[in-house]
């Protein structure tokens, strides 16, 4: 058997799946993420007198703490496997990629272990984020002023 | 008025990226760190905040608001400091994130035992 004839097999034989099911699950998913938060905003604004560019913070810190707790009780991870992009998006899917990682290497120690670790899903984001922030806030100095 | 304009936008943002994790090979880490370089990038044209203003909390919980907040931090900075600033304000606004990501995530690990 050559490689193409292999290569069928294996086409033939991974189940496939319904693409337009996991289409629909991540847009109502990740848009109720977007009315979790903005529900939190409001709720901050008319109860607690918060401002509303702080209340967006709080809003990330909350959604932020419930996903590192889901995380860690183990529902995150059904969750994450059945919405995808629903909840890989929203900032859950940053605390889910620190806290996972963490978790996973936890038996190597404090600092072979999670220390070494911590970053290891998330690390990309940080980083192209600073790097493409860097480069297009110099660009804005150049053309904004 | 301003839910059904969250709950749109962020599920548009979601439904492509699902798009996108289904007809090529890039993984969720590809996904994440392409939309913060393309919140960065929206910053910079100007059109995130607009998007803020119109969806609310649906625009800032996705990770493109991590791009977007690092540019303004850093065109805040430049205004206020020059040179420096644009070092040191980048990270102002994402702090509260950034801080409480590693914060949360070190004590529940220390507590809890992973699933296998």
């Amino acid at each position: 058997m050559n490689k193409d004839e292999y290569q069928k097999l294996v086409d033939q034989l991974t189940p496939k799946e319904k693409k337009g099911k996991h289409l629909f699950w991540a847009f109502l998913v990740g848009g109720l993420m977007g009315v979790l938060a903005e529900a939190i905003v409001v709720i901050l604004m008319e109860c607690f007198a918060v401002a509303r560019t702080d209340a967006y913070q709080y809003a990330c810190l909350l959604i932020i703490l419930f996903a590192c707790f889901l995380t860690a009780l183990g529902f995150f991870d059904n969750w994450v496997s059945k919405a995808k992009a629903g909840l890989i998006l929203p900032t859950t899917g940053f605390a889910h990629a620190v806290i996972s990682a963490g978790l996973d290497y936890k038996k190597d120690g404090l600092i072979t272990g999670i220390g070494s670790n911590f970053f290891k899903l998330s690390g990309s984001v940080i980083l192209y984020g600073i790097i493409s922030a860097f480069f297009f806030s110099v660009l804005g100095v150049i053309i904004y002023g | 008025m301003n839910f059904l304009n969250a709950f749109i936008v962020a599920g548009i943002a979601c439904f492509i990226g699902q798009l996108i994790l289904d007809n090529t090979k890039l993984t969720p880490g590809h996904l994440t760190s392409l939309f913060t370089v393309v919140g960065a990038f929206l910053g910079f044209i100007g059109v995130y905040e607009k998007l803020i203003s119109y969806a609310g909390g649906g625009a800032t919980v996705l990770i493109s608001n991590f791009g977007y907040l690092l540019y303004k931090g850093a065109m805040t900075g430049f205004q206020e400091q020059g040179i420096l600033g644009l070092f040191g304000g980048m990270l102002a606004t994402t702090s509260v994130a950034l801080v409480s990501v590693v914060v949360f995530s070190f004590i529940l690990i220390l507590i809890f035992k992973p699933k296998d």
